[in-house]
């Protein structure tokens, strides 16, 4: 220690000792500096850079104009913000808790090699997630119509009236959910079946030997086992749903009534079309803020009812 | 009993799922075939009078060739970079013990839960006005270069390469560097392969980004360009748009029906944590 401080006060050749650990170490730390350079770069000085900007009335060009925390204040009482938020909470409610569902009880029957042919079915439900969300709003927009779209003569045969799919206030929130189960469910299946693979088969096998029958195994044992992926995704879930943009912005312009417009809708017409970029950057905030404190709560909630404590 | 009734019950509900996620792709096909006219009559599941007028005006009106070029080659420049970035962060992070290594790790891992849509109204401003890269490929390709998905993800996968391999070629005498090249990456293909695959298809379906920051029509990507499509309230052109849609899926689809295994591999190990 003593010998390092001399070295450190120069009265040696040999380096500081912090610079000799930087020099030993100089391949890990030159191997990964390229994410922290860019890290630092493009998200932590523009998240700090977006505190000065939320402080400013800005139109994005010219002089800016120093407001303080007026915009925070106008945020607390923006109704069409704090709209796109519940917004999301619904959409979230109206989708992810049937999709997860579906993506269990799916992975489960696949992965039971009850049904042959386990690949196919797996590549035939995962196949939307590729899809550009652009196109398939769009395909989704025509099959939705109330007049002329396929879904609605379908129903016509079967004696349906025609529905609204995108016309009135929930139908558009549940066309939108349907549109996510359609585009997120290979996913989340595929997530599950990985969860499931290192579940032991025998555990399930056992339990049925022991009289349980295959719905009660799926309740007892499977569901318990998948904890940790069922909460993994539905966290991702809830990050997509309120990180929801082209969805909303292809399948239903934010509409009607501005039903499905989200909170990255609304900072996105903030920016660009009301080019209010203070404003925005407070709503982006605002947003993350919620966001996070979501995901918290939602770790919280779910540890504190896990059956094995 | 119970089991002869079950199975059918269950290829039933999974052969009509299938055809549920199905039925898009082959509308979309279909309707790309038909007069515009004939998608609002609505009577047919097939074209009535198949047409290609369609993929005529995307490709003669709407220049798609540029666009499905200019989106391949932002998704190929994208995805290269951030897959060596990736590798190689990934790499340190397996392989190396160094001061600051788990708080490294951890403030990485903490920067995956950040959306995009934190940092998009400063970015914008910082791509107008510092880096005047508005209508330039650089901000799709440069800030997401190297993420921390992608570090985690060649971390896990290179965990299991071994240590004495690596040590073997130190002895030789080879340079880090070299022995990443030379040893590192060769052995970890299938991983890179996946983690292309994820990357090339969320830069080719990315919208958000390109649609703030590409404005000119030869700059635009595919998704932005069905964007520009769409037209005033109640004159979207869906006739053409039905065709640039089968354009934009197309390329996925081959892709990931020809690797579709090693990208259901990268999906799953990206949500089982080491």
């Amino acid at each position: 220690m003593i010998r390092d401080i001399s070295q450190d006060l120069g009265f040696t050749r040999t380096r500081p000792r912090w610079r000799r650990e930087l020099w030993r170490h100089r391949w890990p730390l030159l191997f990964i500096s390229p994410f922290f350079v860019l890290f630092a770069v493009f998200n932590v000085y523009p998240i700090g850079f977006s505190f000065w900007l939320s402080l400013h009335d800005w139109p994005g060009l010219g002089p800016m104009d120093f407001v303080g925390l007026t915009n925070y204040a106008e945020l607390g009482r923006d109704s069409i913000f704090w709209s796109s938020m519940l917004n999301a909470l619904i959409l979230f409610f109206i989708y992810v808790p049937l999709m997860t569902f579906l993506a269990v009880v799916i992975a489960a029957v696949l992965n039971s090699r009850f049904l042959k042919l386990q690949g196919l079915w797996r590549t035939l439900i995962f196949v939307p997630n590729i899809t550009s969300m652009v196109a398939a709003g769009y395909t989704f927009r025509l099959i939705l119509d109330k007049d002329s779209g396929a879904l609605n003569h379908a129903l016509a045969i079967l004696h349906v009236s025609a529905v609204p799919w995108l016309d009135d206030v929930w139908w558009a929130r549940i066309s939108l959910g349907l549109l996510m189960i359609w585009a997120w469910l290979g996913y989340n299946t595929v997530l599950m079946l990985g969860g499931l693979q290192t579940i032991p088969p025998e555990l399930v096998e056992a339990a049925k030997v022991d009289g349980a029958t295959a719905i009660q195994a799926f309740w007892r044992i499977t569901v318990p086992l998948l904890r940790p992926m069922i909460l993994f995704a539905v966290t991702i879930s809830i990050i997509g749903t309120f990180s929801m943009f082209t969805e909303p912005y292809i399948l239903t312009r934010g509409g009607p009534i501005r039903a499905t417009e989200t909170p990255v809708f609304q900072i996105f017409n903030t920016t660009f079309q009301d080019l209010r970029f203070g404003y925005a950057a407070a709503e982006s905030y605002v947003y993350f803020a919620i966001i996070v404190a979501i995901t918290l709560f939602q770790f919280w909630g779910l540890s504190r009812r896990d059956p094995v404590n | 009993m119970r089991i002869t009734l079950d199975k059918p019950i269950a290829y039933t509900a999974i052969i009509a799922l299938s055809l549920v996620m199905l039925f898009p792709f082959t509308w979309m096909l279909s309707s790309s075939l038909k007069p515009f006219s004939e998608i609002f009559a609505g009577n047919s599941f097939l074209p009535e009078q198949p047409t290609l007028a369609n993929y005529q005006s995307l490709f003669e009106q709407n220049n798609a060739v540029l666009k499905l070029w200019n989106s391949f080659y932002i998704a190929a420049a994208a995805t290269a970079i951030s897959v060596f970035l990736c590798a190689l962060g990934g790499y340190a992070f397996a392989k190396f013990r160094f001061p600051g290594r788990g708080l490294l790790f951890s403030l990485m891992l903490a920067s995956m839960a950040l959306p995009f849509a934190v940092v998009m109204v400063p970015l914008f401003v910082m791509m107008r006005n510092v880096f005047h890269w508005i209508d330039t490929p650089w901000p799709l390709i440069i800030p997401g270069a190297a993420n921390a998905f992608g570090i985690f993800f060649m971390r896990q996968y290179m965990l299991s390469v071994p240590d004495e391999m690596l040590d073997a070629a130190r002895v030789d005498g080879a340079s880090e560097f070299r022995i990443f090249w030379r040893i590192v990456l060769p052995t970890s293909v299938p991983g890179l392969i996946s983690l292309s695959i994820i990357f090339f298809m969320s830069s080719w379906n990315n919208f958000l980004w390109p649609l703030a920051i590409l404005h000119s029509d030869s700059m635009q990507t595919v998704p932005v360009m069905l964007n520009s499509l769409q037209g005033p309230p109640g004159r979207t052109a869906f006739d053409v748009l039905m065709a640039g849609s089968v354009v934009s899926v197309l390329p996925m689809l081959v892709i990931f029906l020809i690797l579709q295994r090693r990208l259901v591999a990268g999906i799953t190990s990206g949500a089982i944590k080491g």
